[in-house]
């Protein structure tokens, strides 16, 4: 049964006594079933994005040690989130409130420390934990009212931005939290997030000459930004419990069609609640390692970062509707969206351009992922 | 036929509001035993298949699994006695692969917590082998369930019916949508059910589907029970006739060879 088209006598056409029902289906050879994957599309595309910085100007700034730190970490950020993201679309809802999130999470980070004196490891914790709430109502709002999720969500955009914005104004007069790991007892907390690792390593690199050094001796690149593993970890589990566990299983019915998978047992608010706290934690991740990294909070912070997260996911080849892709297309929506940008800036190219291109890459994207379902389906079209 | 019937109705109706959807429903279908139920569009079919699949309660009367009284909750809770119910829209999910569909709901699953895992080996080799007693090769359980013929799909339903111990197997117009070929084979997997001993409740508008598998018939019109019959009993042409009511037929026939005559003038 697991026969390709080698061992059949023409080749392309399936034997008749594999299908038993149908011989005009051909099989599929494996570059078409690597075009199937969803993933494939972005594939391409990253392939295409990389090759193009690489002969404009600036491609060896871009491509050096410290170019592509900075182009990686740009993804790692996005990165978090997206695979967060693409969890709940592919589920079938959305969360515009993400970007407002992360301010807000910076916030509650920023005021538990700074004016209550909360240690570190516990303003991170709450953070987390108001992360959890308003996952869990945005969730609860959406399964409950059956209201589309963009309405509901854009509704705790404002809300949550309002919050973020008139609480710190009416406890510090201000909008921006600075100095937060200053006088912290568990200053070594940070370093999870705004730390380096591999430092080691680099500095033996440092030394044989490999890599650019300061002249203090210490390298450049001190090691792999915190951010880039924290992307690492949670595209793992995110891609992990998609296409391994029996939930993976319930995320991709719930968005392929929800009255179905409700019908043969699945919990499907239960399954759509999990993925809104989940991105709800994405989005406070993400906020804590900027804190982290800035040692301020700042209001405005994720500013339209919900659309970036839909442009990676969208971009990574999952379907707006629902009920199709991989995180792993997300990562690499993530990985084109951090080199172009910083690309852009390498080739000297005036960055105000960055908007322009991002417009034709989700445009492109979009018609990319038309032909891959279409392929997916065999060409059929499905209601 | 003797023994219980798998699956009985008695006295059952359905109102919505003031409309009477159906009324007095008196209905045994046994193991091992293909029933039609035949009916033109409004005749009260999908109420029926509803009722008997746990969408819809019945207003009065019984519905008795095995000789016992049940009440449906949902379609789960009558899957859960053994009524499974293949519905028109056929309940997969097409952007989903075949080993997906077949166990969404009821994932296998291997490993210890928090490492456990859907056991998606495991899923492909049943659903495969559950497909193949129906009568279907499957070249791939992983490809997507869109990717296949309607025939093929309702193969998926059918055999995943099967697999999760169904006794009573509804089919909500199979092969209203299909092709002559693919019609063909589907009346194929209802002889198939049939032979594992399954009652099936096979619901139709089409008496050349319904006529070389169905064992009983029972014909509803506006509502109503027009009475049950066997095969024996019955010939083609009378179930058609009383199908659209008879005497209404003839009458239809009579107006339109009266206005052919007028075109003719």
């Amino acid at each position: 049964m697991t026969e390709k088209s080698e061992a059949s006598p023409v080749q392309g056409v399936t034997p008749k006594n594999i299908t038993g029902a149908d011989e005009r289906l051909a099989a599929a050879g494996w570059f078409t079933r690597l075009l199937r994957r969803p993933e494939s599309g972005v594939g391409c595309g990253l392939i295409a994005t990389a090759i193009i910085f690489a002969v404009l100007p600036g491609a060896g700034a871009l491509y050096s040690l410290q170019g592509s730190m900075t182009f990686l970490t740009l993804a790692a950020e996005l990165g978090i989130i997206a695979a967060a993201v693409a969890l709940l679309i592919i589920a079938g809802e959305f969360d515009l409130s993400i970007g407002s999130m992360i301010g807000f999470a910076g916030v509650v980070i920023g005021l538990t420390v700074k004016h209550m004196g909360f240690p570190l490891w516990a303003g991170i914790a709450s953070a987390f934990g108001v992360a959890l709430l308003v996952g869990y109502f945005n969730g609860l709002i959406v399964v409950k009212t059956r209201l589309p999720s963009f309405i509901v969500t854009l509704a705790s955009l404002f809300i949550l931005r309002g919050l973020a914005i008139g609480i710190t104004r009416a406890v510090t007069g201000r909008t921006q939290i600075p100095y937060i790991l200053d006088d912290v007892p568990d200053p070594w907390v940070a370093g999870i997030f705004n730390g380096h690792v591999f430092t080691g390593f680099f500095h033996w690199m440092g030394t044989l000459g490999w890599i650019g050094v300061k002249s203090d001796g210490s390298p450049f690149v001190p090691g792999i930004p915190m951010s880039i593993i924290w992307w690492l970890i949670v595209t793992g589990i995110a891609g992990w419990v998609l296409t391994e566990t029996r939930f993976g299983n319930w995320i991709y019915s719930s968005g392929g069609d929800a009255a179905v998978a409700r019908n043969v047992g699945v919990p499907v608010a239960r399954v759509k609640i999990t993925l809104f706290v989940a991105s709800a934690c994405a989005a406070t991740l993400l906020a804590t390692i900027q804190v982290m990294e800035a040692g301020s909070a700042d209001t405005v912070r994720g500013m339209l970062k919900e659309f970036e997260a839909i442009i990676a996911v969208v971009v990574g080849g999952v379907l707006l509707t629902g009920g199709y892709g991989t995180i792993y297309g997300a990562a690499f929506g993530a990985l084109i969206f951090g080199l172009v940008q910083m690309g852009i800036f390498y080739t000297g190219i005036d960055t105000d351009w960055f908007k322009v291109f991002l417009g034709i890459v989700i445009l492109v994207a979009v018609l990319v992922n038309n032909y891959t379902r279409a392929k997916a389906l065999g060409e059929r079209s499905t209601p | 036929m003797t023994g219980l019937p798998a699956i009985e109705l008695r006295q059952v109706s359905k109102r919505f509001g003031s409309v009477i959807a159906l009324h007095d429903i008196d209905m045994k279908v046994y193991p091992g035993e293909v029933h039609c139920l035949l009916g033109d569009n409004g005749a009260g079919k999908s109420t029926l298949i509803k009722l008997l699949s746990g969408v819809y309660q019945p207003s009065q009367g019984k519905i008795l699994v095995a000789g016992e009284e049940v009440r449906f909750r949902s379609p789960r809770d009558a899957a859960g006695y053994g009524v499974a119910t293949v519905f028109q829209d056929l309940g997969l999910i097409p952007l989903m692969s075949i080993s997906r569909n077949f166990f969404l709901g009821r994932e296998p699953r291997k490993g210890v917590f928090p490492f456990q895992r859907f056991d998606k080996e495991r899923a492909n080799a049943i659903a495969r082998k559950a497909m193949a007693d129906v009568g279907i090769q499957v070249r791939d359980p992983t490809q997507a369930v869109g990717t296949l013929s309607g025939g093929e799909r309702q193969s998926v339903a059918i055999a995943r019916a099967i697999y999760f111990g169904a006794k009573v197997l509804i089919l909500d117009e199979p092969t209203s949508a299909l092709g002559v070929h693919q019609a063909a084979m589907v009346m194929k997997f209802i002889i198939e059910a049939r032979l594992r001993g399954l009652a099936v409740i096979f619901i139709t508008h089409n008496i050349r589907h319904a006529y070389p598998v169905g064992d009983v018939f029972t014909l509803l019109n506006r509502g109503g029970s027009q009475g049950t019959f066997r095969k024996s009993e019955i010939t083609r042409d009378e179930v058609l006739s009383i199908m659209s009511g008879g005497e209404d037929m003839t009458a239809v026939e009579r107006d339109i060879e009266r206005l052919l005559e007028t075109i003719k003038r």
